[in-house]
């Protein structure tokens, strides 16, 4: 059973290697907003009386972190394409053969981030490199681990949410807008725009509910140190039952979805 | 010329009527930007609630800025985005000869296809907002004011347009380009923040060769900075947006050159 789906990996890293030049640029242009986030924190910095959570160069460590979490865990076209295969009919195919779709999906996405990573090392190398006087590294051992760990929660909630969308094609047309809708979200309250600790408690007292820092603000806080024992502990718990959630959410949406499907024309 | 508006508005009529039968899409597109201002807002937020300037702008400048900044990007999205967009996929399919063999500019017709209704409601809120933050400016612009703003706008529309254009016709020479797509999101992202927090190379490159810093910034100092009148600015900003539209003109002709169709 597990041969099946290494297989499948394989598979996907044969796929998805004629998008190595699409990857570069990706990951090249994705350096431009990173370094513009650095002019505005050294700015904010600067004026700085009031950021007493960072200094400049934990901000700057900070946004290394997201990138490289970004990179590792989050899916880029994932949803698009099983969208677009169960739109366009090329599902069947699938259906009849003796198949998981869940973890033949997982099977491609595990490939797509493992080879986007391999193929964007380089440009990450720069960046460590060029900032390398901001970056403290992890003077704990078992940081790493965990920062792995929590990586890993972290790719399978982002992509079980990814999944439970892109099986909304099964009821409507245009799954994008939904997509854009739930990006939005991830986008500011994961931590991508700005580190979540720089909201009031209230704010994020209520935040730490929802899957979002657990997708991104979670692994780079560890990554960083900046969590104690218990704030760990607690945050894998969350992160766990938001894995479990989003998981069965994925599953769910299948069973419902596959019934409803008709396929027509051959 | 005369002929051009007319075909321009006969496709901006079919867009509408399209448009119009996907209602619930068009009011879902629309809460996304709703959203992705909001986000933009509570950036905003979390900033000023750290410092009282950022380089020597004040929080609702830059609530101005971000506004100037959608009303620019979604204008250009209105009419371009979604044509220029197709672009790679049409030269990779050899659909691109449909347009070659009409008795248009090639560059005009790929780029005038469709147009996006809800852009238009979303420019309006982002002008909304920038009069919003005005208000809390305590700042009137006069005529002249609103009329550079008006003229500058179109100079940045003009920006965007060629930076998304020029890299849809990288496809010529690279087939599978849509990661070139995410670059335009990423080269207009660093747009929304104050010109004077940038500096060195960085700076230069994005606001004399690649101006997309410029396109906010200058109608928002046009607003705000009512006593003068920022001219240096403004002739950067036509001065460089003309050169980026001038070189798109001539990287089309050269990627058309390279253009074989696909074999049917």
């Amino acid at each position: 059973m597990i041969a099946l789906y290494q297989k499948v990996f394989g598979i996907g890293l044969q796929d998805t290697f004629v998008y190595r030049w699409n990857f570069v640029l990706r990951s090249l242009f994705s350096i431009i907003p990173l370094i513009a986030t650095v002019f505005i924190w050294r700015a904010v910095c600067e004026q700085g009386s009031g950021l007493s959570e960072y200094n400049f160069s934990s901000m700057v460590f900070y946004f290394i972190g997201v990138l490289m979490v970004d990179n590792l865990a989050s899916p880029t076209e994932d949803e698009w394409r099983i969208a677009s295969e169960i739109r366009e009919g090329q599902i069947s195919s699938l259906l009849t053969k003796p198949l998981n779709h869940l973890a033949y999906r997982l099977s491609l996405f595990g490939a797509y981030r493992c080879l986007y990573t391999l193929v964007t090392l380089p440009v990450m190398g720069a960046v460590v490199w060029g900032l390398s006087r901001h970056i403290q590294l992890p003077q704990q051992i078992l940081t790493w681990p965990l920062f792995f760990l929590s990586v890993a929660g972290s790719a399978l909630i982002q992509f079980f949410i990814a999944y439970s969308l892109a099986m909304l094609a099964f009821w409507i047309m245009e799954v994008s807008t939904l997509i854009f809708i739930l990006y939005s979200f991830e986008y500011f309250l994961s931590g991508h725009v700005f580190p979540l600790d720089l909201l009031p408690a209230s704010v994020r007292s209520v935040l730490e509910w929802t899957p979002f820092p657990y997708e991104l603000f979670f692994p780079v806080q560890i990554l960083l140190e900046r969590l104690d024992v218990a704030s760990i502990q607690k945050g894998f718990m969350m992160q766990f039952f938001w894995v479990c959630v989003t998981g069965a959410s994925a599953r769910l949406l299948w069973n419902l979805g596959v019934r409803r499907y008709q396929a027509s024309g051959g | 010329m005369l002929r051009y508006l007319k075909i321009y508005a006969i496709l901006m009529r079919n867009s509408l009527i399209r448009e119009m039968s996907f209602k619930a899409n068009f009011l879902l597109w629309t809460l996304v930007e709703v959203l992705w201002f909001s986000g933009q807002v509570l950036f905003i937020e979390v900033l000023f609630g750290h410092v009282d300037k950022l380089g020597d702008w004040t929080k609702w400048q830059v609530v101005a800025l971000v506004g100037t900044h959608q009303v620019v990007a979604q204008l250009f999205q209105a009419f371009f985005y979604v044509n220029l967009t197709q672009i790679p996929e049409l030269v990779r399919t050899g659909k691109l000869d449909v347009f070659l063999t009409l008795p248009l500019d090639s560059q005009f017709a790929v780029s005038s296809k469709q147009f996006g209704l809800d852009n238009f409601v979303n420019t309006v809120l982002g002008l909304a907002i920038t009069g919003y933050a005005l208000l809390r400016l305590g700042v009137t612009p006069g005529a002249l004011q609103v009329l550079l703003y008006c003229c500058c706008v179109l100079f940045g529309v003009a920006v965007h347009y060629s930076v998304m254009c020029s890299l849809s016709t990288f496809c010529f020479w690279i087939i599978r380009a849509q990661g070139l797509v995410y670059g335009y999101f990423n080269l207009f992202n660093i747009g929304r923040y104050p010109e004077s927090v940038y500096r060195g190379a960085f700076k230069f490159m994005f606001t004399w060769v690649l101006p997309v810093i410029l396109v906010a910034n200058v109608p928002v100092r046009i607003l705000t900075e009512v006593a003068y009148t920022p001219w240096a600015a403004i002739g950067q900003l036509v001065g460089t947006s003309l050169l980026v539209l001038g070189f798109t003109r001539w990287f089309w002709l050269r990627g058309l050159g390279r253009y074989a169709s696909a074999s049917s």
